[in-house]
């Protein structure tokens, strides 16, 4: 059987080899079979590269075949017929990964009927079920304009209650079949407040406790449930049930606090259940970075908060990513979640280099650490072989505002093209404008 | 009694110190402004008295010269390898060739830039201040669509953690606004990023108000049930306030011109809007689309006062020969927006294309936060210009965050560029300020260095961070 298949698959290699060296009418009917694009062989040569899985690669060459990549290096052999993109004095880098947004789930901020962000559920701040990857919308206006500034996935973040919903991982591809994993985390949040969520921490942590609690014993309740012959339940039975992949440790509990005590609360609820845990926010995150580390805890930080706007942030500082990365913790940035804006992840860790984090490490906070917490990391984060070939070639350093991003590939597609903000600044580019053209 | 009056006059009588103190002003006053109406004895009953000047005074100061830096002075030029020396307050000199005078401070600036203070032209600073409880929100007096009777200066706390924030970043000056839930919001305020006491002990001396204004969704969206609700309500509720604005005028010229008899009855907000309408007072006017800043020309037009600045103005690129043309200032955010349909058509190349235009742009924060990196703003627009083709120079861009403000405030023959006889407020950065690398190291107002990144030990916390907000491990940020 296996070498039925092998056949099949060499076969089929051979075809999309052919199809783009023969310029027949037979290799036009074969291109039909598979997507031409995807089908080419593309070899990047002559850029510094930033694998961020190895050390920078000065003139090396990325060979992409089929969306994937299958060489990566300095002296890497260019296939014949291999589409050449000359990349002399640039930079590539895997593509940028935002780790919490609402890009394609938000298209007016908080207009009604275009933020799809956020779950009603009965009011009880359990909405453990609510998958908003369903509600992405792939002809959002903002996803071309976050592309065009390099970022070529992210991952969407619900908000809302004390367990929000389900995080997602999108590809931003441009066919709209984006999504990479899903669910990808369980998003929490620990300074939730509320009538049935708690009005002090500690009714919080406890509500948390015995969700999960709930959530681990319901396999074994639920015949009971389902015959209407249980108590009542700590959260509705499609919100325990979904936390099931959380207690399997397949996906991580994502858990937005603030101060460190918060967070050690959260790094506590997590020991005690047994469940891979992240931090967002983790504004005192520094205070506690040590015991961050410790547990090997993914934590997303911003690098551009210094204000105490509340007294659970009074310890705000640009240099907690710096702070958390020297004490071993997984550094994770990110900042704003609102989709107009996703793009500016860049320059946030540019913010936070210029706040002590090693260049590198700010490189992998927003490409190859977010995969790994997100269980991506086989298929995006770093230029390696048989990964997606998702990257970005850069005129200098991605950080920089100076910086552009002059072509970005998603699973080997170049997605860089006009945006709406094109559109408009094209026709406002002299004045008066012409309203005709398009 | 105010800090200046207790100095002045050791009296316990109030109207007595009241009426001398008074009568101190015209002088000072006089000197300043030949449009601003005189006040006597008996000066509460009349209209136009300053009634809280500035206590600032600048901190001790010493003479310095900060050599061989890259000088970006918003004057024109960049001077490669230059000098900038301060005295008494003032720039002394600078060139690239310029001999530093004996017992002088030296600073060494090479391979670090040298700009002017940034100034914001929109913050909120004290008026909503951090931690952001409720009790402190003071921004808005949403209790009418239109208070021009408020001060923002009164609702401002100088405790505010915020302001060495802006202070360690560059801000060197900043014009706290009412918010925009208002049609007209009330009196705006321009502070230095100094610690004092007292709101007066920051107040920038001798610089004119402004009155804030707010176009579009926000006025609407607060007074939805009592009006306005609509765009044509807010225009309808401008022109009714000016209607009677000039009213009062008339009656009030005509009264300080003869003093013939009782003074007419003093209204307080009123009494601001006057002074628009006599020019004294700048407009600082919230308005994100090109329709909604159209209306505010209008009604600006109609009742023959000039607005200073359109604040946000998200859509102004489209209209920036409009704005060239009438003198209008447009203070702007690099990339902000989409969060309220009328901000869904921000664009990144907005200052670019207002400043090709040859209207004044300028970045402004409307942040706490973004108030620090508004020179990274600065670079994301002339980025995305390029892409236009549309060059803007460096020497231009660095006006829109000192110069270009420094207009909108109608401080520019005191502040925002690097001239001889203009007041020292100098930035030293150890990168290019378009670099997102780049930090403020030491900033000086008036001449005196008020933050050295380099030195903790003179570092600025307000009384409410003393045991709440850590300080720095170890006393160094990096």
């Amino acid at each position: 059987m296996t070498r039925f298949l092998g056949d099949l698959m060499q076969l089929a290699s051979w075809r999309r080899l052919a199809a783009t060296t023969l310029p027949s009418l037979a290799a036009l009917a074969l291109t039909v079979v598979a997507p031409p694009v995807r089908a080419q062989v593309v070899a990047i040569t002559g850029a510094t590269v930033h694998r961020v899985s190895g050390p920078p690669i000065e003139n090396g060459t990325i060979v992409v075949r089929d969306g994937r990549i299958v060489a990566v290096g300095a002296g890497v052999a260019i296939p014949a017929g291999a589409r050449r993109i000359d990349a002399q004095g640039k930079w590539v880098t895997p593509g940028i990964f935002n780790a919490l947004t609402t890009l394609g789930l938000s298209e007016v901020g908080r207009l009604d009927g275009t933020y799809d962000a956020s779950a009603s559920g009965n009011g009880n701040g359990i909405v453990a079920s609510f998958k908003p990857w369903e509600g992405y919308n792939p002809s959002s206006a903002w996803l071309q304009v976050t592309r065009n500034d390099g970022i070529t996935t992210v991952g969407l973040v619900p908000s809302g209650g004390l367990l929000a919903g389900q995080g997602a991982v999108m590809a931003l591809s441009r066919d709209g079949k984006g999504v990479l994993r899903a669910p990808a985390a369980m998003f929490g949040d620990l300074n939730a407040r509320g009538n049935q969520v708690g009005g002090a921490r500690g009714e919080v942590y406890q509500r948390l406790r015995d969700v999960l609690e709930e959530a681990r014993g319901y396999p074994a309740r639920r015949a009971l449930v389902d015959r209407n012959a249980s108590r009542p339940l700590a959260a509705r039975p499609e919100d325990l049930a979904a936390l099931a992949p959380v207690l399997a440790r397949t996906i991580p509990l994502v858990l937005d606090a603030d101060r460190s005590t918060d967070i050690e609360a959260a790094l506590a609820i997590a020991r005690q259940y047994n469940v891979r845990v992240a931090v967002t926010s983790a504004t005192e995150g520094w205070k506690v970075a040590d015991a961050l580390g410790a547990a090997g805890a993914y934590v997303v930080v911003g690098a551009l908060n210094n204000i105490p706007r509340s007294f659970s942030t009074l310890g705000a500082r640009q240099d907690n990513a710096t702070l958390l990365h020297r004490a071993g913790a997984k550094v994770v940035i990110a900042g704003g979640t609102d989709a107009f804006n996703a793009r500016n992840v860049r320059y946030e860790a540019g913010v936070a280099v210029s706040f002590g984090l090693p260049w590198d490490a700010a490189l992998r906070a927003i490409t190859l650490t977010p995969a790994e917490m997100y269980g991506v990391a086989a298929r995006v984060g770093s230029l390696d072989v048989g990964k997606d070939a998702t990257l970005v070639i850069w005129s200098g350093d991605p950080f920089e505002p100076s910086t552009r991003a002059e072509q970005v590939f998603v699973a080997g597609t170049e997605v860089q093209g006009p945006s709406r903000q094109d559109d408009l600044m094209r026709r406002y580019r002299s004045l008066p404008a012409d309203y005709r053209k398009p | 009694m105010s800090l200046t009056e207790r100095l002045l006059v050791p009296s316990r009588s109030r109207f007595l110190v009241h009426a001398v103190f008074a009568a101190l002003i015209p002088v000072a006053l006089a000197a300043q402004d030949s449009t601003r109406a005189a006040v006597g004895p008996g000066g509460l009953s009349e209209p136009n008295a300053d009634p809280f000047p500035s206590t600032y005074r600048a901190a001790p100061s010493r003479l310095t010269a900060i050599r061989n830096a890259t000088v970006m002075t918003a004057a024109g030029s960049t001077i490669r390898g230059g000098t900038v020396v301060l005295r008494d307050g003032k720039i002394l000199a600078v060139g690239a060739n310029v001999t530093i005078p004996d017992g002088a401070v030296v600073v060494d600036g090479t391979g670090k830039f040298v700009t002017p203070g940034i100034i914001d032209s929109h913050s909120h600073l004290g008026v909503y201040p951090s931690p952001g409880v409720e009790s402190v929100q003071d921004g808005n007096e949403m209790v009418n669509p239109s208070t021009p009777y408020v001060w923002a200066e009164h609702s401002v706390w100088p405790q505010d953690p915020q302001f060495p924030r802006a202070l360690a970043s560059g801000v060197t000056t900043m014009q706290i606004l009412p918010g925009s839930g208002n049609l007209i919001g009330g009196r705006s305020v321009v502070l230095k990023s100094v610690p004092s006491v007292s709101v007066r002990g920051m107040k920038f001396p001798g610089a004119k108000y402004g009155l804030k204004q707010a176009c579009g969704e926000n006025p609407k969206r607060v007074y939805a049930a009592r009006g306005p609700m609509t765009r044509m309500g807010n225009v309808a509720g401008w022109r009714a306030q000016y209607v009677q604005a000039e009213a009062y005028r008339r009656r009030w010229d005509k009264w300080l011109a003869d003093r013939k008899g009782d003074p007419p009855a003093r209204d307080l907000g009123l009494e601001t809007l006057a002074d628009v309408l006599r020019g004294n007072i700048l407009v600082q006017w919230h308005c994100y689309t090109a329709h909604d800043m159209e209306g505010a020309m209008e009604v600006a037009d109609e009742f023959g006062f000039r607005i200073r600045s359109f604040h946000h103005g998200v859509e102004a690129y489209k209209i920036a020969d409009v704005l060239a043309q009438k003198g209008i200032s447009a203070s702007l955010w690099s990339d902000w927006g989409g969060f309220k349909m009328e901000a869904i058509d921000g664009v990144r190349a907005n200052l670019a294309l207002v400043h090709n235009a040859g209207a004044r742009a300028i970045v402004h924060s409307d942040d706490a936060s973004g108030m620090q990196r508004l020179n990274q703003d600065v670079a994301k627009s002339l980025s995305e210009a390029r892409t236009l083709g549309i060059n803007v120079s460096e020497e231009d861009a660095i006006k829109w965050i000192t110069i270009n403000p420094a207009w909108a405030l109608g401080l520019d023959d005191r502040i925002g560029s690097i001239e001889v006889g203009k007041n020292a407020d100098v930035v030293l950065w150890d990168k290019h300020p378009f670099s997102v690398y780049a930090r403020a190291e030491k900033v000086w107002i008036d001449g005196a260095m008020m933050f050295d990144r380099l030195d903790p030990t003179q570092r600025w916390r307000t009384d409410f961070e003393l045991g709440w907000v850590p300080e720095p491990a170890g006393g160094r940020e990096r």
